[in-house]
């Protein structure tokens, strides 16, 4: 089946078997690697990704389903070479350690930002219910989130 | 994990669906996907055709028409945890829809998928037993609408006849479903809930004039239920007599009993949440 969307601001359009999930064709026909898969199974979070403004697991989803959305990748949100507030937030908070997690981790996060600017403590681990680290113990990851919240805040 | 081969409708309106789903029982609805598409990746469910119904709009609504709120089926779960509708109405249904799983699957997940599948580890059963809510259904043979006392009838099954769609739930509007909550102790990773209570009180002079108290997870499916409700109407509220009532959770009832919570703890924490769901009403 046809399928075509927008990702990371570039049309793309394939032929796909409708059993494709949407982080397969990211990573295997748009060789965008950086949405990693984790558990597979819809709990850790690792394929997190914009799909038309809003975080989803790219694992719980055919590609099919995603014809005519927008996406965004986390190869797509820094700008000019410029990174995200928050991709920069999580490298000067050391908020990674392996890296696994960190791509679903950020765009979690950006996602949660955006429904709430300045979120507490508490909002930012309730937030991040769905991603899960295996490093961290998630503490420089709230930290950064707080960082890219403050900094995101800061540049408005 | 790759599910079986199966084929792919998006359709463009009700009726292209229910005839579809009519041609066969191997082909599926799909809403969200976020029960569906993780059973057929283990291929616990190998449907024939997918029939996409997330593109048919005007189910995606909130809206109250003075009697009843009015939810259309695909509406997420994030639209009805935030809808102010739903929150100064029913709140047992924000609260529900809240603490699904996480913000992810709250964002595709809908309450026409959960309330279909009806998992017994669902969260919306209890608030909506609780609200003593309305389904709406439809089928070739035209529409029905089904009472959410007896909507509920096994282990993943439902009064949803084969051929039948969701289309719509209905909370009717009063100060009783004003007065309502929904509290869940959640599984600590998987979020699904070991126990969810669901509570819609009404009371006059201090005293408990009605009240419904629907759980999920506890059973093989939701249920009502009557001891609790029969052993507070009419009582004074006080913390006495919500922890006597509390006592009677689950009494008769089956009870589930899996690797993490076994049957005995799950009903004591069932008194315990039916105790701070009424406590909160009341
Ligand atoms: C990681 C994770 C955690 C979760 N945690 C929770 C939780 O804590 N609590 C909870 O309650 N749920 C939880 N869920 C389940 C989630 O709420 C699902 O969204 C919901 O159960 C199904 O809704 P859906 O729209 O995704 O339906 P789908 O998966 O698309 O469909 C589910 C079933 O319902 C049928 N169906 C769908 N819509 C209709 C309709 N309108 N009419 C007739 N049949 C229909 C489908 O054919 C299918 O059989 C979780 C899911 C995941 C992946
Ligand atoms: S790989 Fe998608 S949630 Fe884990
Ligand atoms: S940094 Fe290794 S899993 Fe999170």
């Amino acid at each position: 089946m046809k399928v075509s969307m927008r990702v990371n601001g570039v049309d793309h359009e394939h032929d796909v078997e409708p059993r494709t999930l949407l982080v397969q064709h990211l990573r295997e026909n748009l060789r965008l690697t950086g949405t990693h898969v984790g558990c597979d199974t819809s709990q850790c979070g690792a394929c997190t990704i914009h799909v038309n403004g809003e975080a989803v697991k790219a694992c719980t989803m055919f590609a099919i389903q995603a014809d005519g959305a927008e996406i965004t990748t986390i190869e797509g949100l820094a700008t000019n070479g410029e990174l995200h507030p928050m991709q920069k937030a999580f490298w000067e908070n050391h908020g990674l350690q392996c890296g696994y997690c960190t791509p679903g981790m950020i765009m979690a996060s950006v996602d949660m930002l955006k429904n709430n600017p300045n979120p507490t403590e508490e909002e930012i681990r309730h937030g991040l219910e769905g991603n899960f680290c295996r490093c961290t113990g998630y503490h420089n990851i709230v930290k950064s989130v707080k960082a890219a919240a403050e900094s995101m805040q800061g540049g408005a | 994990m790759y599910p079986a081969e199966f084929d792919y409708v998006k359709v463009s309106s009700l009726e292209e669906a229910i005839s579809l789903k009519q041609q066969g029982d191997e082909n599926s609805i799909l809403a969200g996907g976020h029960s569906l598409i993780p059973a057929m990746k283990l291929r616990l469910s190998t449907p024939k055709k997918l029939i996409d119904i997330s593109g048919l709009n005007q189910y995606k609504n909130i809206s109250n028409n003075g009697s009843h709120i009015s939810i259309g089926a695909l509406c997420t779960h994030k639209q009805c945890a935030e809808s102010d509708v739903i929150q100064q109405n029913c709140p047992a249904l924000s609260d529900a829809a809240s603490v699904i799983g996480d913000p992810h699957v709250r964002n595709k997940g809908t309450i026409g998928g959960a309330l279909a599948h009806s998992d017994p580890q669902a969260d919306y059963p209890g608030a909506i037993l609780a609200l003593n809510a309305t389904m709406v259904v439809k089928g070739s043979s035209g529409g029905r609408t089904i009472a959410a006392d007896d909507y509920f009838t096994g282990l993943w099954e439902t009064a949803l006849g084969e051929g039948e769609l969701l289309t719509e739930i209905r909370i009717p509007v009063n100060p009783m479903n004003a007065n309502s909550c929904y509290v869940k102790f959640p599984q600590p990773a998987s979020r699904y809930p070991y126990v969810g209570c669901g509570v819609a009180l009404s009371s006059s002079g201090g005293n408990c004039s009605d009240i419904r108290v629907g759980f999920s997870g506890v059973g093989e499916w939701a249920f009502r239920d009557a001891g609790i409700e029969n052993a507070l109407k009419g009582q004074a509220l006080n913390s006495s007599s919500i922890a006597a009532a509390a006592e009677k959770a689950a009494e008769g009832k089956a009870v589930l009993s899996d690797h993490f919570v076994s049957e005995e703890y799950r009903r004591a924490m069932s008194k315990v949440f039916a105790k701070r769901a009424i406590t909160k009403v009341s």
